[in-house]
């Protein structure tokens, strides 16, 4: 689960953790409350229970805490989304087409693929079009996921940090093969991706350039 | 409230034997404005549509028991989500504590002789019947019955074939009902309190139902317009949603979730309402900190209106609907775990009676701290990006719906269950059916979590391998929870028939409906009762045993 394959995973992955921690403390702490209360205060061993209305220190403490421990979960998750948002200005860049149920990708020289290879390390910007309903691009090794619609251009990028093949989801309910549109991101060293980027031109009788040409 | 001491045979014949009108039968029911009879009709009914639901969610359970196909294919599969969703959401659980429990028992509760607009409370169950049977209509006309998911996204609800429009009618409809019910409720709670009722005597489900019914009038209109928005987008080709026709998908996400998200807060309210009615009950003391519940419960109404644009966060919003949208959806955790705390408090130094009522709300308390807190993983923008869309989100929904409203709805319903037939259940029976439904609930949902961090879309018909084990999991705890979910029910319908006959108060509840007669009467009260204390004053309790209650 905790494996860092981009730049998004580990962060996202710590403040999962850290919510998940604060969380189960007092999850644990409100059930064995709960239960220990039940046991010690049954009717039987405490038949005659005391009338307690309130305790304003009390609800002072818990509403302040959870409010303070709230900003920080929140301020975390705000700082993680605006490393989403930050899109490198040298990152590669990819036009994802979606259609039910499938994908496709292009590259800035025009060379199209229904499956997406890419150098690793390198920032990748994902420029996301749909041709007919919603979909969402979802990598879920890399923490990545972006709505896809047809009237409006939606962007993400991801910096993957190890080479191997990662699933690419359809997230969005898009009819009846939806749990079936999954394509495959191949995280490739640098030299393997120009390699195969240069095959795969040649056979496409494009130039292997990787920068769109300036219009 | 002390007790006045009464026989426990009936003095005069219950809202069972005679009603506000002439007819026997059926039509003495369905022509019936007494609230109480309106109750039952509307528990009925939701019933019957939750155990439809139920079988709908059996079956998605058994598909995805292992990848590939397993006995359905991928559209009925899609169909079959569909109607699971839009039955659970508008038929049981919207409905299922305010119109049901609601009904039955705002007016007793507030010492008043029925809801201020009877015939409105009549024709409120009549939209919902027939929005009910419009929803299941769409199985029955060519086509097939929708497709769409229950949030009937555009652009894929403009082009599939299946029946939208009587789904969305359906919506329509049950919105109407929706409302009239929330405006009956607001008016009555302002209006029909007992000399001596007053706002902070007002026992905490009146209050969570205030504050839903403000939510269900204000919120609901908005599914209507979209509804009429998508009607004249079809019929006249104006361009507001299909961006085929210039219009904007993300636009009716909003609007979408402009109602939907409060409507969460109208379906989960009125069950911390249960809960607030039963921990002091049983516990046999005051509530702790009666106030502070009885705010947040406003504050989770307000707030709640303000964050729906949390189901959209990889919609691609600008950084100030993000920024705005997490914060608020922390702020609204505040009230959920002001009550939380409050509730766990008030079983200190009881003297507590772990009767099912109980311990259905012990599982609500629990199951519900679990949906808050992931939902808290969900707010935070960075995580939610990555869990928005996989089963996680699915697991987080139904630990609060379900594990939440669910347990809450089972708990008022064995709370009550005395009162309203005035016989009880056999309670070894309902002991064990708590255990085995806690415990399928559970294996049936939490697995969810696990695979959805790991990356598995919710709304998949099909799976990759790596998450089979998960699937496996909770679909054996589909199978024990309706097995739990079977023994509950014939267990409730047995007592109904057959089980003991109970004395006016077998809780020791100190709230207005345990001192009238069981069954109540038409008109609830022999003569209106006049309040004198707070509704959890369990101080006189002994005094009032040794009269003989």
């Amino acid at each position: 689960m905790f494996t860092s394959s981009s730049n998004f995973t580990n962060d996202v992955d710590a403040l999962f953790v850290y919510i998940t921690a604060l969380s189960l403390i007092v999850l644990i702490g409100i059930t064995v409350a709960m239960i220990y209360f039940v046991i010690r205060y049954s009717r039987k061993r405490n038949p005659v229970p005391k009338n307690i209305e309130g305790n304003l220190t009390l609800e002072i403490l818990w509403t302040g805490i959870p409010l303070l421990l709230f900003i920080s979960m929140f301020y975390f998750g705000w700082v993680g989304y605006k490393d989403m948002r930050a899109i490198p200005d040298d990152a590669l860049q990819i036009k994802v087409t979606a259609r039910m149920w499938q994908w496709s990708f292009e590259y800035p020289n025009g060379l199209k693929t229904d499956t997406l290879y890419v150098p690793v390390s390198k920032p990748v910007r994902v420029d996301l079009h749909s041709m007919d309903v919603n979909h969402a691009f979802f990598i879920p090794a890399f923490r990545v996921k972006k709505d896809v619609y047809p009237n409006k251009k939606n962007d993400a990028w991801f910096q993957s940090e190890k080479v191997g093949r990662y699933d690419i989801a359809c997230a969005e309910y898009c009819g009846l093969n939806h749990s079936y549109m999954y394509s495959a991101v191949h995280i490739m060293e640098q030299k393997a991706f120009d390699q195969w980027f240069a095959d795969a031109s040649k056979k496409a009788n494009l130039e292997p350039k990787l920068v769109a040409q300036t219009k | 409230m002390a007790h006045v001491a009464m026989p426990v045979d009936k003095i005069e014949p219950s809202y069972l034997e005679v009603t506000t009108n002439t007819h026997k039968g059926l039509l003495g029911w369905i022509l019936s404005v007494d609230h109480k009879r309106i109750g039952l009709l509307y528990l009925y009914t939701m019933l019957a549509f939750f155990f439809v639901a139920v079988g709908f969610g059996f079956m998605i359970r058994l598909e995805l028991i292992s990848p590939g196909k397993t006995f359905i294919d991928a559209q009925t599969y899609n169909q079959f989500f569909t109607l699971h969703g839009i039955i659970m959401i508008f038929l049981f659980i919207i409905p299922g504590l305010p119109a049901v429990f609601g009904n039955f028992f705002l007016p007793i509760m507030i010492g008043a002789k029925d809801v201020i607009f009877p015939r409105v409370n009549l024709l409120s169950w009549y939209l919902f019947i027939t929005g009910g049977l419009v929803a299941v209509a769409g199985w029955l006309l060519p086509g097939g019955s929708a497709d769409t998911g229950w949030m009937f996204y555009v652009p894929y609800s403009v082009r599939t074939t299946t029946n939208v429009l009587p789904a969305l009618t359906a919506a329509f409809l049950l919105g109407f009902s929706s409302i009239l019910t929330g405006i009956n409720f607001i008016t009555t709670i302002h209006r029909m309190r007992a000399p001596g009722m007053s706002w902070f005597r007002l026992p905490l489900f009146i209050w969570s139902l205030y504050a839903t019914a403000w939510v269900q009038v204000l919120a609901t209109p908005i599914i209507g317009i979209t509804l009429a928005l998508v009607i004249i987008e079809r019929t006249l080709g104006v361009g507001i949603f299909d961006p085929v026709l210039g219009g904007d998908p993300v636009l009716y996400q909003h609007l979408f979730w402009i109602y939907s998200h409060p409507a969460v807060y109208i379906m989960i309210l009125p069950a911390m309402g249960i809960v607030s009615e039963i921990i002091p009950v049983f516990a046999r003391r005051t509530i702790f900190g009666y106030k502070f519940i009885a705010f947040s419960s406003i504050a989770i109404a307000f707030f709640g209106s303000l964050v729906w644009a949390h189901h959209m966060f990889t919609a691609g919003m600008s950084d100030t609907a993000m920024f705005v949208f997490s914060f608020i959806t922390f702020i609204v955790s505040i009230p959920s775990a002001i009550k939380v705390f409050n509730w766990v408090s008030t079983l200190y130094k009881g003297s507590i009676q772990a009767d099912p009522p109980l311990l259905y709300v012990l599982s609500f308390i629990f199951q519900f701290s679990i949906g808050g807190f992931t939902g808290l993983m969900l707010g935070a923008l960075s995580v939610n990006i990555h869990l928005q869309d996989t089963s996680f989100v699915v697991a987080h929904f139904h630990y609060v719906m379900f594990g939440g409203t669910g347990f809450g709805i089972f708990a008022a319903m064995h709370y009550w269950f005395p009162k309203m037939f005035g016989r009880m259940y056999n309670m070894k029976v309902a002991t064990w059916a708590w255990a085995i439904v806690t415990f399928g609930y559970n294996l049936l949902y939490f697995p969810m979590f696990i695979m959805g961090y790991l990356g598995m879309p919710r709304r998949y018909y099909d799976y990759l391998p790596e998450f089979q084990p998960y699937h496996f999991a909770s679909t054996i705890g589909s199978w024990i929870l309706i097995l739990g979910l079977i023994i509950m029910f014939t267990n409730l319908f047995v007592g109904m028939r057959r089980g003991a006959k109970t004395p006016k108060n077998p809780w020791g509840g100190e709230t207005l409906e345990w001192t009238t007669q069981t069954p109540p009467i038409v008109e609830n009260f022999h003569e209106v009762p006049t309040v004198t204390t707070g509704p959890y004053d369990y101080s006189e309790y002994e005094v009032a045993k040794k009269e003989g209650t």
